[in-house]
């Protein structure tokens, strides 16, 4: 096997040095990983110090999925992007800093989105994948292609001080599918772009999902296979529970009836690109200038179903704070025959909002589209954008 | 008592509680208790029909209730139940144009 291993250079050696003296890597270990690679699944959060770690490691080959480009808002976790790429592709900001961080291996990039047609095709070409992507559909996604190409997907993910990390590799153990076989429903999880995420907390959890790659790919250790970690930052908890095959999973079982890649935004009931801005479709929004407009000639009740911390950013003068956890409890204070109009941050509370206000049998409400980061863009250059 | 800790997008119903003491001896005996400590998270929990819904997931200490007896399994005095919740963050968001 070893003779099969790529070589190091001089250069090489002296990079690694630090590895070569451990022995459970020693010099056949760090040749193996240079001989390996690894895909990874968004450049955000986790996948900013996977990214690095791996390509400081020296891992031979590293693919980056993402087709977003980087936001300010994005640095204060996404530490492999910098002041100096913003609004520049996030694959090739990652790409240039892991370049400079380790010229001598190779990063491909795919600047797409990872989806039922393209991705058993990128991930064929990777020994093990890293799922860091922020959203239901994605997580299915990657759980079974990784099952049908009979790769490990090492996952993590992240809510608040939250994370969860475990390798999910069906020839060994249970996948995902094994722990929850199925999503929850829409908006009964916020996303971090609605509940936030501690920004040293991804470092964290993709620091161990790092570690968890490089234990799998030298084959040294015990990975989380069958074990779940669960952390949580404010407690400094980290807790394991065992985690078993599902003898009903419906992609690894015996009996598994998904033997094909499938419609995960069907599956999910929402799409894989839930941060865009909120909108309840035809006839049930308002555009920040129409409600500009509106307000100038109207009664309009406003409705904020942001939490109340979040008011202390921006608010709109005369809007009723009712968050949306707390909205189905406080129903009787509103007042259905009057005209309302929702809004949260950018749009995805507040429909959700509508949804639950409209199925009580309210039909005067409207959903403001983008919420009040697009008024701030758009109306009142005044209050911030977050 | 039992302690059932809570995750951090269930406690916008629990009034922010992290755990909870819940009294009975068996899952389903804590899982009656919670509901009526806090029933806003009932629709959470269970389906309409009052069965646990897929994506909950219920340790006691470290293992599945799945694994067990499911809401009949037997709770001891000060054991820890864990509510795992199914989160899907990565720290990034799609950033909206």
């Amino acid at each position: 096997m070893s003779a099969t291993l790529p070589e190091l250079s001089r250069d090489e050696i002296l990079r690694y040095s630090r590895h070569l003296l451990i022995p459970e890597v020693g010099l056949e270990g760090q040749r193996k990983l240079k001989n390996s690679s690894a895909l990874i699944i968004g450049t955000g959060g986790l996948g900013s110090p996977v990214a690095l770690y791996l390509a400081a490691a020296g891992i031979g080959r590293i693919g980056l999925v993402d087709y977003d480009t980087v936001d300010s808002s994005n640095l204060q976790r996404q530490v492999i992007h910098g002041t100096s790429t913003v609004g520049k592709l996030k694959v090739e900001s990652a790409r240039t800093k892991l370049l400079d961080l380790n010229p001598g291996i190779q990063i491909d990039v795919y600047n797409e989105p990872y989806t039922s047609e393209n991705a058993l095709r990128i991930a064929a070409n990777y020994d093990i994948i890293l799922d860091g992507t922020d959203n239901f559909p994605t997580r299915y996604l990657t759980n079974d292609v990784a099952v049908f190409l009979g790769k490990p997907n090492v996952y993590a993910s992240i809510y608040r001080f939250d994370g969860q990390v475990s390798v999910f590799y069906a020839k060994e153990g249970p996948c995902y599918r094994c722990l929850f076989p199925e999503p929850p429903p829409p908006g009964l999880v916020p996303s971090c772009a609605e509940g936030g995420v501690l920004g040293v907390l991804p470092g964290t959890i993709g620091t161990l999902q790092a570690t968890e790659a490089l234990k799998v790919l030298l084959g040294i250790g015990e990975p989380l296979i069958g074990k779940l970690l669960l952390y949580n930052a404010l407690d400094m908890s980290f807790d394991f529970v065992k985690l078993k095959k599902n003898p009903n999973c419906r992609v690894c079982g015996p009996n598994a009836d998904i033997k094909e890649l499938i419609d995960y935004e069907e599956f999910c009931g929402m799409p894989s690109h839930d941060h865009e801005e909120g909108s309840a479709g035809a006839g049930w929004d308002i555009t920040v200038t129409e409600l500009a407009e509106r307000v100038k000639t109207n009664h309009l009740k406003l409705i904020d179903v942001r939490e109340p911390h979040e008011l202390e950013i921006s608010r709109l003068p005369n809007a009723t704070n009712i968050p949306l956890g707390q909205l189905a409890a406080r129903l009787s204070e509103l007042d259905s025959a009057e005209d309302m109009v929702l809004f949260c941050k950018s749009g995805a509370r507040s429909t959700r909002a509508l949804e639950l206000l409209t199925s009580a049998g309210f039909k005067k409400v409207k959903n403001l589209k983008g919420g009040i980061n697009a008024w701030a863009k758009e109306v009142d250059r005044n209050l911030p954008v977050y | 008592m039992p302690l059932l800790r809570i995750p951090t997008p269930l406690r916008a119903y629990t009034n922010g509680q992290s755990e909870v003491t819940v009294s009975g001896s068996k899952i389903s005996d804590a899982l009656a208790d919670l509901t009526t400590q806090y029933p806003a998270l009932r629709p959470h929990l269970f389906n309409e029909g009052g069965d646990l819904r897929p994506f909950v997931n219920l340790f006691v200490g470290e293992n599945n209730i799945k694994d067990l007896q499911g809401v009949n399994t037997p709770i001891q005095d000060g054991e820890k139940i864990m509510l795992i919740p199914s989160i899907a963050g990565g720290g990034y968001e799609r950033n909206a144009a």
